[in-house]
This record gives structure tokens, C-alpha cells and sequence, in this order.
């Protein structure tokens, strides 16, 4: 079960970001998820049902794209996408293949619940210049 | 989005865009593993297997016909015993021992953190043997110089299509227990096939750690390596 290590890296990962935002919560976080790895989806959907416990994701959608696996001859140039099985040598010419696409483990976004008056805070601090930011990284009171 | 109103306090929905690989974290401090493999020019191997593969025993005759010819270690990962350790151990090689409780991999946070009590400097060759298991391995990083995946015969010719990813990192494949060969009913040539139509790269030896057949083979090419890894030093010398 490496799935709970990978939802729990999946939570630290959107955790930093959400309270770099000065997020109250997070809604939903969007997975991109290649066929060619060793991540059961079911289990991941498990493992992160108990890990979102206690965090900011608590009631975040897990959202899942799956990535086909695609590859290409490194020789004739041919792309494919295997259907039975997976084989590497390219039933063209018999050369090795490269996987195009299929080892993603990727979060693509994340969609955060923030207050109002934070939203326009932060909106307003990106405005500002780099230097002129120091002095004005106090948190606004309510 | 629209602003969603709760209470009195107003709230708002933002997406934002983190592109960012889940294994970041762990392949951060592969590299710097694999940077103070290096900067040392040792070579170090991440062994892995299916449980019953024969993983220790296999080391334990890599060991034995090494000896002599480079200096070695090996970070032992298990579940819960530290019973594999123990046989290194009783070979007389330095070995140190780390338990994952639940956790079914080793990572390259667990391989940094027993590099801190290893003489890393006085070796030619650290072998980090992981958890028995085809899976979740695969998944991690630990900085490793080679992957090298124990297969026994016994599991049977399709094993490599059953777990493609482990079979196509892995750098050598070592088809053990081949005095198994007929009575497991399963030919030598059609796993090695399957082995290439995942991994056409790969340096494939098939021998018999029990019996010794063809073990030499292997010990040698990793004698090879060790010394090209330590040439380096030569070079930069
Ligand atoms: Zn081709």
C-alpha cells in the first residue's frame, strides 16, 4: 500500500500551496494519473479518504485523470498505444519503444475556499512590486 | 467564480495551478544521494524482488564470491525483522538495518538518513536490498547507481508482464533458481522474451544462487562495474 505514501505527499503538496493563498479549505484537487505506474487508483482513492483526516482537504475532491500509456519507435517513428498488454519492442520493425506518456503522477490544480477580503488581498499584493512587498506583508485585520 | 456568501463573512473559490509531480520530494533527495554516491565514486545497487525470489540468499553468494575484491555494505529494508541483516552479518559484511513498520518501500529519505551511520567512504559497493515486493519499490527513487530485479523461475514466465513498471526501470535482471527450471515447468526462453518486450535494454543473467551455475557471470560484470565506478577516481585524481 504506497498509495498512503503518495496521498499523503498528495496532501503536503496541496496543503503548501493552499496555505500560500491563505486558503480556509480545499475543494477539490486535480490529479493527472498515468496508466503506467504502480498506483492503483481504488487504493489511492482509499488511502486518501483516511489521510485528508484533520487537514485543511478534509472534505477535498480527489479528482482523477487517467493518462493512457503511448509510445513511440525510436526508429521508425511510429506512435502507438498498446492495447493487449504492454510491449516495448515496436511490432513494426522490432526496435525499442519509448513511453510518451503514461508515468504521470502530477497535480495539475487545486481549487481553494478563501475569504473574501483574503482573495482581494492577495490579488492586490501581486500588484505591488517585489521590493515595495515588505512592508506591506502584514496581515490585514478584519 | 462567484462569490459564495456565508453568514456575514464573504467567501470565494480560486483554483490554483500547482503542476507539481508527486514524487518531487523524494526524487529531490535521490538526488543528492545519488550526487554523494558520486562525489565518492561508489557504486550502489537497489535490489529488488517479489518476496521468496531468493533476494538474500543470492546476496549472500554475491558476497561470498566478492570478497576479497571490493569493499561492501548493505542496508537491509524489512517490514519487521531484522533476520536478513543478521545473515550479512554472519558473512562478516558491514550491514545496517532498516525497519519500514507498515511501509512497503524504502525511500530516499530512509536511504539518507542510514547513510549517516555508514562508513560510506571506505566502500566500492553499497547494495540497499528493498522490501520484497514488485510494486511500490518501483515507484521510489533512492538514488541508486543500478536497479537490479531478482526473478525466480518458480514465479512463473509471465511475472514480467504482471508487473511491467518494476521490470522496465530495472537496469539488470537476474533470472535466479534456473536448476528450478523443469520442475517449475517454465521456459527459460519465454521469460527472458517477456523480460525484453518490457525492457529491451536490459542486461539479463540467469543462474542458480543455490547451485552456483552461472552466479559468476553476474559477480563478475558487477566486479566490472565496481572497478569502472572506481576508475573514476583515477581520472579525477
Ligand atoms: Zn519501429
Amino acid at each position: 500500500m504506497h498509495e498512503i505514501s503518495i496521498a499523503e505527499s498528495i496532501l503536503e503538496i496541496a496543503d503548501e500551496q493552499a496555505r500560500a493563498q491563505h486558503a480556509r479549505s480545499i475543494q477539490l484537487i486535480k490529479l493527472r494519473l498515468g496508466e503506467f505506474t504502480t498506483i492503483v487508483r481504488e487504493a489511492l482513492e482509499f488511502a486518501f479518504e483516511i489521510a485528508r483526516q484533520g487537514t485543511l482537504a478534509e472534505h477535498a475532491v480527489l479528482e482523477i485523470e487517467r493518462v493512457p500509456i503511448l509510445v513511440r519507435c525510436a526508429v521508425c517513428d511510429k506512435a502507438t498505444q498498446p492495447v493487449a498488454g504492454i510491449c516495448l519492442i515496436c511490432t513494426v520493425c522490432g526496435f525499442p519503444m519509448e513511453i510518451l506518456s503514461g508515468e504521470e503522477l502530477q497535480i495539475e490544480y487545486i481549487e481553494v475556499e478563501t475569504e473574501e477580503e483574503w482573495s482581494q488581498w492577495n490579488r492586490s499584493q501581486k500588484e505591488v512590486p517585489r521590493e515595495q512587498q515588505s512592508e506591506s506583508l502584514s496581515r490585514p485585520t478584519s | 467564480m462567484e462569490p459564495i456568501t456565508e453568514g456575514s463573512a464573504a467567501r470565494t473559490t480560486e483554483r490554483i495551478s500547482v503542476q507539481t509531480n508527486v514524487l518531487n520530494a523524494n526524487q529531490q533527495t535521490a538526488a543528492e544521494n545519488r550526487q554523494m554516491f558520486e562525489d565518492r565514486n561508489l557504486l550502489v545497487i537497489n535490489l529488488m524482488s517479489a518476496p521468496g525470489a531468493g533476494k538474500t540468499t543470492l546476496l549472500e553468494a554475491t558476497i561470498r564470491s566478492l570478497e576479497g575484491r571490493c569493499r561492501l555494505a548493505v542496508i537491509e529494508g524489512d517490514l519487521q525483522t531484522d533476520l536478513d541483516a543478521q545473515r550479512i552479518q554472519a558473512l562478516g559484511v558491514r550491514s545496517h538495518q532498516i525497519t519500514t513498520g507498515t511501509v512497503c518501500h524504502l525511500d530516499a529519505r530512509m536511504v539518507a538518513r542510514a547513510l549517516a551511520v555508514f562508513p560510506v567512504d571506505e566502500l566500492d559497493l553499497l547494495v540497499i536490498e528493498n522490501v520484497g515486493n514488485l510494486i511500490c519499490p518501483a515507484s521510489f527513487d533512492l538514488g541508486e547507481s543500478l536497479r537490479v530485479v531478482v526473478c525466480s523461475v518458480a514465479e512463473g514466465a509471465e511475472k514480467p508482464r504482471k508487473y511491467p513498471v518494476m521490470f522496465h526501470k530495472a537496469n539488470v535482471v537476474l533470472i535466479n533458481k534456473i536448476d528450478l527450471a523443469m520442475a517449475s515447468d517454465v521456459d527459460l526462453e519465454e521469460l527472458e522474451a517477456n523480460i525484453r518486450s518490457i525492457n529491451p535494454n536490459a542486461t539479463v543473467f540467469k543462474l542458480s544462487s543455490r547451485t552456483g551455475v552461472g552466479l559468476s557471470d553476474w559477480t563478475d560484470w558487477l566486479q566490472h562495474a565496481v572497478a569502472t565506478r572506481r576508475a573514476n577516481v583515477m581520472v579525477g585524481a
